[in-house]
């Protein structure tokens, strides 16, 4: 298969960027990021710099990649990170465009890398369940409706990639926040800290990250499709608290 | 090569049940009031650094933390699908800490510590209260109580899990810890920070030189001691399960300081991966394990049916070579077992799926049976997002046509040589998690990699390390020529990486040849000339590295070919020591399995009167020939037997 590709080459956080174009030929079982090793290992080999990308795990998990493939973020195959993207996925294009998250929270440090730090800073304002290394008490003492721990458990599938964020016409952090917030505060072991949502809001500001407005295009975009009714609980928990 | 000297483990006497509680109160502790001037260096994130870490700091000491990733929520214990085992018995099916204890002893083929192990067994009841108090969404029954499943040839249901993502939920678990601790201001943080090597003063680690990977700025931290908790080295073989920036510079940076690197050939491949597709293929994914408890392996009989289409291969015309083989455990022996028996089908010519070097390498899982059996409802609801993670990756759909796997690396026994209180050979450097060897002897049992992580990070590091400092003065902050003398030789070496003489080829060039090299002579089979010829092939390679590497840009900036380079060249060295030990055992066990030692019907032998110790090598200065010291094992309460499961 031969594509042309636009990528996203940005020196250092302070130059302005720009689209530069490579052709490149790839077998189609080549995942995404098969596909751009190919092109760096092309890249050193003739003496330039490769593409800067984050990945690790490359099974879905870690929530590392972050490539905005033709305008979406981790790419046209829905419930996926980029790295879960496969080239016969893009049978139909010869140009492809690949750029990083946009958004004034997660600023560019090198061409397709962003800085995400900010999502760090908004789980140490709150998000955790205070409990001392050794003082839990025996894990089935208090239990837990399957339901409420199913629910709990689809919020908690976050890995943290920020899709969300990239998506989003405001930039906000809120299905973060709310995925978060529904995950601890639905378990009766969350339920002590009622300031929790209001906390990590007021983080996701001070951050840079807009507010929600209801687009739901977070959603649509999400690799582990949280829903947005995570938002609706943390609403209603904001409320009460 | 052999050093006379025998290594001593601390270990503890007396009933096995009790020593534990017994070296808890014999150790030393520090008063909360002076916590506070000790400072510990924690480098990795993962389930075993991120606890300890954040255990350590709840304490009062003031803790630094380090990770490449660009948080500490992505450390690779994500990525653990399976489960945890716990002796909680909730199933009343007779399980308890001495059983646990015996099965993982026995999964080990009896090349561990009696009494890490049963303190490991002991201390698995304590890590589910604790993430269960944090906030990890365990799977529940209908009750509201926690469900267990059997996992990995178990005779009970001890394992813990959260659908398939249990090591991500364990490690937001920690990674929350964390982060509460680093908001109160007890432990200072790094991401996207690389330990380049170990500050040593007076014979002692006292801090690292870590490398801020965005600007390239080399910085020192030192602290009163230092634990690695870096996660394991499969990435040695190029190809394997781990993520794709998992090394092993941290460990081998100390162990070129003096620590010793214990069993380094126990390398566990797990059978149900999914093949190879390419030569340009970056990494392999695991399907778990649990797909054997419904799946059947099957091969054709005749390799002229190895191109067809499977559903089109007459029942009489498969052989499902594990249920054949190894009539009472089936399709769920362990998995060194399952791995073998795979690969002796490929090489026979009976692989099929993708030829890679001319050969075709994998054979199928099948779940039409189950299927047929239990409706497609049934088996959906069990394996329904392994099924679709399967099908993104090859665009097969597994209820349709049989998926294919073949093994792959996927976890290192291996490690730092650590005594009882997880302490390596140099004086207060601790080793945590798979970045130790401790306690899964010769094969790790499924669902006990996160459990030995915590286990680590939550209740052994915070007793053994305060001991530790108890018995220091906080390190006084002067000029240490040690640091600059550190710094000097890290400013070398990637001067070097920066200009080889002929720059020819990327990292990944040698990379992928080395691991060709390991995955065919130290993989799942080996031999004595093998790995005499993969010795020759490493050194050769390793001098074309150093001649011929191309890294383009410079290190005053976010450099990932640098990077990289910095990990492939330490897998050079380390892919040696790995051959030499699997040379010099002698011996079959567990995942080692040497061709010369193996039983007529081809299962590992054990030589336990000539091999029964721990494989330790200490560095001589020269990688090629290190010096081996044994540490003896004893086992009072078990005895060996034969790891038989036909």
């Amino acid at each position: 298969m031969n594509f042309i590709l636009h990528i996203w080459r940005q020196t250092n956080p302070q130059e302005t960027g720009e689209f530069v174009r490579y052709q490149l030929d790839v077998a189609e079982d080549s995942s995404f990021l098969e596909m751009l090793d190919a092109l760096n290992e092309h890249l050193i080999e003739t003496g330039e710099q490769p593409v800067a990308f984050d990945h690790d795990c490359r099974e879905g998990i870690c929530g590392s990649c972050s490539l905005v493939i033709n305008g979406e973020p981790h790419g046209r195959h829905k419930a996926t990170t980029s790295c879960q993207q496969y080239m016969r996925d893009y049978r139909d294009h010869n140009e492809l465009w690949i750029e990083p998250w946009r958004a004034a929270a997660f600023p560019v440090i090198k061409d397709l890398v962003v800085d995400r730090s900010a999502f760090d800073r908004i789980i140490q304002a709150g998000d955790y369940i205070p409990v001392r290394t050794g003082a839990a008490p025996e894990a089935n003492t208090q239990p837990v409706a399957k339901q409420v721990a199913d629910k709990a458990f689809d919020a908690a599938t976050c890995i943290g990639c920020g899709a969300c964020v990239a998506v989003c016409p405001n930039a906000s952090a809120t299905l973060f926040i709310a995925a978060k917030v529904s995950h601890l505060s639905s378990l009766p072991q969350g339920q002590l800290d009622k300031k929790r949502p209001a906390k990590m809001l007021a983080r996701m500001e001070a951050e840079g990250f807009g507010s929600c407005s209801n687009y739901r295009e977070c959603e649509r975009v999400c690799p582990k499709q949280i829903r947005t009714d995570t938002i609706s609980k943390m609403n209603k928990l904001l409320y009460q608290g | 090569m052999s050093d006379d000297i025998q290594l001593d483990g601390q270990c503890p006497k007396g009933p096995l049940d009790q020593r534990w509680t017994q070296h808890k109160y014999n150790l030393r502790i520090v008063s909360p009031a002076n916590r506070k001037h000790y400072r510990v260096i924690v480098v990795g994130t993962g389930l075993a650094g991120a606890s300890a870490a954040a255990s350590l700091a709840e304490m009062g000491y003031q803790v630094k933390t380090f990770c490449y990733q660009d948080s500490p929520r992505r450390a690779h214990s994500i990525a653990a699908q399976g489960g945890i085992n716990a002796a909680k018995n909730y199933h009343n099916d007779g399980d308890s800490v001495w059983r646990l204890f015996y099965d993982m002893i026995k999964g080990g083929d009896f090349r561990a510590r009696e009494s890490n192990v049963f303190r490991l067994a002991e201390l698995s009841t304590s890590i589910i209260d604790q993430a269960v108090a944090q906030g990890v969404p365990f799977a529940r029954e209908y009750s509201g109580y926690l469900a267990n499943r059997s996992f990995g040839g178990a005779q009970v249901s001890r394992t813990f899990y959260a659908r398939g993502q249990t090591g991500q939920q364990l490690l937001l678990g920690a990674y929350q810890a964390m982060s509460r601790q680093i908001a109160e201001g007890h432990i200072t943080h790094f991401s996207r920070t690389e330990m380049q090597d170990l500050i040593m003063i007076d014979g002692q680690a006292k801090g690292i030189i870590a490398r801020d990977l965005l600007t390239g700025e080399l910085t020192s931290h030192l602290a009163d001691c230092v634990l690695l908790c870096t996660g394991g080295y499969g990435n040695a073989y190029y190809l394997s399960t781990n993520a794709k920036g998992c090394n092993t510079s941290a460990i081998w940076r100390a162990h070129k300081h003096g620590a010793l690197f214990a069993n380094p050939s126990f390398t566990q491949i797990h059978p149900t991966c999914i093949p190879q597709h390419g030569e340009l293929q970056s990494k392999l994914t695991l399907m778990s394990e649990s797909l054997r408890n419904d799946g059947r392996i099957w091969a054709p009989k005749n390799p002229a049916d190895c191109g067809r289409d499977p559903r089109e291969i007459r029942e009489q015309d498969r052989d499902y070579f594990l249920e054949r083989m190894y009539p009472a455990f089936g399709n769920l022996v362990p998995r060194d077992i399952a791995s073998r028996a795979v690969k002796h089908i490929c090489d026979e010519g009976r692989g099929v799926g993708h030829e890679i070097n001319g050969q075709k390498l994998g054979v199928y899982l099948d779940f039409a049976d189950a299927i047929k059996e239990q409706g497609s409802a049934a088996i959906n609801e069990k394996y329904g997002n392994l099924f679709d993670m399967y099908q993104r990756i090859t665009a097969e759909d597994p209820t349709q046509v049989p998926m294919r796997i073949y093994p792959a690396v996927h976890y290192t026994m291996g490690g730092l040589w650590v005594d009882y209180n997880l302490m390596t050979t140099i004086d207060g450097l601790f080793a945590g998690g798979e970045a130790n060897f401790s306690d899964h002897g010769a094969n790790r049992l499924g669902a006990s990699a996160l459990m030995q992580g915590l286990a680590d990070g939550y209740f052994i590091l915070p007793a053994t390390v305060s001991d530790y400092l108890a018995r220091q003065k906080p390190l006084a902050d002067d000029d240490y020529p040690e640091v600059a003398k550190a710094m000097g030789q890290v400013t070398d070496r990637l001067r070097l990486l920066l200009n080889a003489p002929e720059p020819k080829h990327t990292p990944d060039y040698f990379h992928r040849q080395l691991g060709q090299i390991l995955w065919d002579n130290c993989g799942m089979a080996r031999n004595a000339g093998a790995l005499k010829n993969a010795l020759g092939d490493i050194k050769t390679l390793r001098q074309q590295f150093w001649r011929e590497l191309k890294v383009t840009g410079s290190d005053k900036q976010l450099n990932q070919t640098l990077e990289r380079a910095g990990r492939v060249a330490d897998f050079m060295e380390l892919a040696e020591l790995m051959c030499l030990d699997a040379l010099q055992r002698e011996e079959s066990c567990g995942c080692h399995a040497r061709v010369e030692h193996l039983t007529p019907n081809g299962e590992v032998q054990r030589r336990d009167i000539d091999f029964s110790y721990v494989s330790a090598w200490r560095y001589s200065g020269n990688v090629s020939e290190p010096i081996l010291v044994k540490e003896p094992l004893h086992f009072d309460f078990v005895s060996p037997g034969i790891r038989n499961y036909q």
